[in-house]
């Protein structure tokens, strides 16, 4: 009788067992984790993928890291062959790296498999986050976040009759949207240190970030309209001339003219959080920052609704702006690699795509940018549109954090803290670059 | 009494249920044996912690191995990072901007602490108060330090800015601690003062207190002023002390990285940009492992160096 019970119990014992490891399982499906800034759009994102664990059962974790440690976080990640993130949206600059060290899963044939267009997406975004090499058919993302360096202004002081009036007779033009780099300068310049409801407000809040890649974000802003160009559109890494022609020189010499002129007290270290305090406190009349930032800031219940307008990075030589944005890719050290590609799949479809710019994402799938009634469905739509239109992205090099670096130490040593002069900043950028592609074997 | 028979019935319990084979095995070693028994695990795992990635170090500081590029081909370079890193203006500017920083922190902390253990050593009224008050900056986070520090020298706001302008009569916002290259060294030189004088206080406090009451009443005895006890006594008798928080402070500082990254980054520009900051980007930003091994080597031989150096001081003036 004893024995008798002794197995029965093993067998209760044993059966619990088993059921409690699978019966979970089935309920909740498996779970992949998507990794990625932290950030409004994350928020945003997370909202979305309910849809996809509704549709699928499988549950969706998030990892978001803050922007200044996102690099360094996710990089390590990725080159320590990590399995923390199934998904990865990364940035733009990193597809080269992710693609030839084997970190990204290559997604063409998937696509072929399952009827993803690529060409359904914008180009410029398909070949900024996607492609490597550049101008190549080979696909290691799908464009997931389309965005780009833009500026936000304050509406309701630029309304003002007395600032208006007071702006007009200094400069004999109207105060609006300025339509070139000089005018954005001179409207800075105007409200720098002018009391506006007893309070003192400066010109703009710019990015000047030295740490990870704020002030190259944002210096090359204002290099791509002056004309600066990264290399001879003729011969691949041919620098000289390009990088440090006349316009980028004057490009380079008007940020700091900018930075000195206009910037709030003690901002020599600031990016995109920083930018919108900054704007939010209603310390500056300009912001520059990512289209990402937009929708939030046009909720904010202290400058948001009609306190703000928007306006696309103005061009001066020419046009172009930064751009920013990310597409998602499937780590290649996921072991949940066919879940992963089924919410890529889902993330392409273009129902997805219009409820992802709905909920705050910025869809670079044409079937939403091309709809008719896109560009009023936000007050910065169409200005996104514009901008998408005159990107340029920095290096995707796999040695872009070399190249970016190099950037930042230069760029930073000139602009911020007044050492050597633009030329000198520029001729050193292009040691430093020529030294890094001569080590990759590219030169 | 109490702790003995505690400790004889733990022993007697701890015989009980040793099995008779292995209690035999052990009381069949020698003493030695034993000791080498308790110390093995600590050995292993310092080799395994501490000696391994430092031989590992040194290996890879030999070669362009980039922990980034798992697939590319690894190759020997010989001394080529170490020559790359000893002719590179960056490296030496970084150096020069780590050994100012250490001269002067430590130089201000060393007067101030010793001032402050001169001064808490008299025993006046509510000096424990005191002496705890001194001591707390020295023990928050670095972390929470520098985030903190970074809003008291906010320009609009910090009060550090308002503190200085209700002093000098300065427009609060007319100077900027963390943006201007002037500034920014003394703003990490400040708030690594303000974090560490207290340890190098706690440290000339124990010299101060070990130093006999009866050679100062030797001293009276002789007439001697306090002045001149302060010269003949006190000094030389706490310096061993004092030498040994500026070595302590010395090798930290050296490494200092934390409080620095959160300050200022760096900058502006490179004006604080300290080997530890070029050192860090270089291998995990850059991704040049090889290289940054070789610096990370240039760093412990100069660290380590200096301190043997000074080791070497510190037991000369122990001695005399």
């Amino acid at each position: 009788m004893k024995l008798l019970q002794t197995f029965a119990l093993t067998a209760a014992v044993a059966a619990a067992a088993a059921f409690g490891a699978s019966a979970p399982a089935h309920a909740e499906g498996k779970t992949i984790t998507l990794c990625w800034a932290a950030w409004d759009p994350a928020n945003a994102l997370v909202e979305l993928s309910k849809d996809f664990t509704a549709k699928t059962g499988v549950n969706m974790k998030f990892e978001f890291v803050p922007w200044p440690n996102f690099a360094d976080r996710m990089l390590n990640e990725l080159n320590s062959k990590g399995k923390l993130c199934d998904l990865m949206i990364g940035d733009s600059q990193w597809i080269g790296g992710a693609a030839e060290n084997g970190q990204y899963v290559k997604l063409n044939e998937f696509f072929d498999k399952e009827g993803i267009k690529i060409s359904d997406f914008m180009p410029a975004t398909v070949a900024g986050y996607a492609e490597w090499p550049k101008g190549s058919p080979n696909y290691w993302a799908l464009p997931a976040m389309g965005d780009a360096n833009g500026w936000t202004y304050r509406k309701d002081w630029f309304a003002r009759p007395e600032i208006r009036e007071e702006f007009k007779k200094k400069f004999g033009r109207e105060l609006d949207v300025p339509k070139t780099q000089a005018e954005l300068k001179d409207i800075a310049e105007f409200f720098q240190k002018r009391v506006i409801d007893g309070k003192t407000v400066y010109g703009a809040a710019i990015f000047t970030e030295r740490g990870s890649e704020g002030i190259t974000m944002g210096v090359t802003n204002a290099l791509y309209p002056f004309g600066f160009k990264y290399q001879n559109p003729k011969k691949p890494y041919d620098m000289q001339g390009f990088v440090n022609s006349d316009d980028a020189v004057k490009g380079l010499e008007f940020y700091k003219a900018l930075y000195k002129c206009c910037t709030p007290p003690g901002y020599s270290n600031g990016y995109m959080q920083e930018g919108l305090d900054a704007f939010k406190s209603g310390q500056v009349a300009l912001q520059m920052n990512w289209f990402a930032f937009f929708p939030g800031l046009y909720k904010d219940p202290n400058v948001g609704g009609d306190r703000i307008g928007f306006f696309v990075n103005p061009g001066q030589k020419e046009k172009g702006s930064q751009l920013g944005g990310q597409g998602i890719s499937v780590v290649a050290y996921s072991p949940n690699r066919a879940e992963a590609l089924a919410y890529i799949k889902w993330f392409a479809s273009l129902d997805t795509q219009k409820k992802w710019w709905a909920l705050g994402g910025y869809s670079c799938h044409k079937g939403v940018l091309n709809d008719p009634n896109f560009k009023n469905t936000a007050p910065f739509a169409a200005d996104f549109l514009v901008a998408m239109d005159q990107v340029v992205d920095f290096w995707a090099e796999p040695s872009y954090a070399q190249l970016l670096l190099a950037m930042q130490k230069r760029v930073h040593d000139y602009v911020v803290a007044d050492q050597g002069t633009a030329k000198g900043a520029l001729d050193g950028l292009i040691a430093d670059w020529t030294k890094v592609f001569k080590e990759d074997g590219k030169l | 009494m109490t702790d003995q028979t505690g400790l004889s019935g733990l022993v007697d319990r701890a015989a009980l249920v040793t099995s008779p084979v292995v209690a035999r095995r052990v009381r069949g070693l020698s003493e030695r044996a034993i000791a080498w028994l308790f110390i093995t695990p600590t050995m292993l795992l310092l080799l395994a912690i501490n000696i391994f990635p430092l031989i590992w170090t040194i290996r890879l500081s030999f070669t362009n191995y980039r922990a980034n590029r798992p697939n590319a081909t690894v190759l020997d370079v010989g001394l080529a990072n170490y020559q790359s890193i000893l002719t590179d203006p960056d490296v030496w500017a970084a150096m020069t901007v780590t050994a100012r920083f250490v001269f002067w922190s430590i130089l201000i902390q060393t007067v101030i602490g010793f001032t402050l253990a001169w001064l808490i050593d008299k025993k006046f009224r509510g000096h424990g108060l005191w002496t705890t008050l001194i001591l707390l900056p020295m023990m928050l986070s670095p972390a929470v330090v520098g985030n903190f520090w970074t809003f008291l020298y906010q320009p609009q706001i910090g009060l550090f800015n308002y503190v200085v302008a209700a002093l000098t009569g300065a427009p609060a916002s007319s100077f900027q601690m963390l943006a201007q290259v002037p500034l920014a060294p003394w703003a990490i030189v400040i708030v690594d003062t303000w974090m560490w004088t207290p340890y190098v206080m706690l440290i000339c406090l124990a010299g101060l207190r070990s130093i006999p009451d009866y050679i100062y009443e030797a001293a009276e005895v002789d007439r001697a002023s306090p002045w001149r006890q302060f010269w003949s006594i006190t000094l030389p008798m706490a310096l061993p002390f004092i030498m040994l928080a500026v070595l302590f402070r010395g090798i930290e500082n050296f490494k200092m990285f934390d409080m620095v990254n959160l300050l200022t980054g760096g900058g502006p520009g490179s004006t604080t940009e300290m080997a530890s900051i070029t050192l860090k980007r270089e291998a995990f930003e850059k991704w040049r492992t090889g290289y940054s091994s070789a610096f990370a080597i240039i760093l412990f031989v100069t660290v380590f160096g200096l301190a043997n150096i000074y080791v070497k001081a510190l037991n000369r003036v122990k001695s005399r």
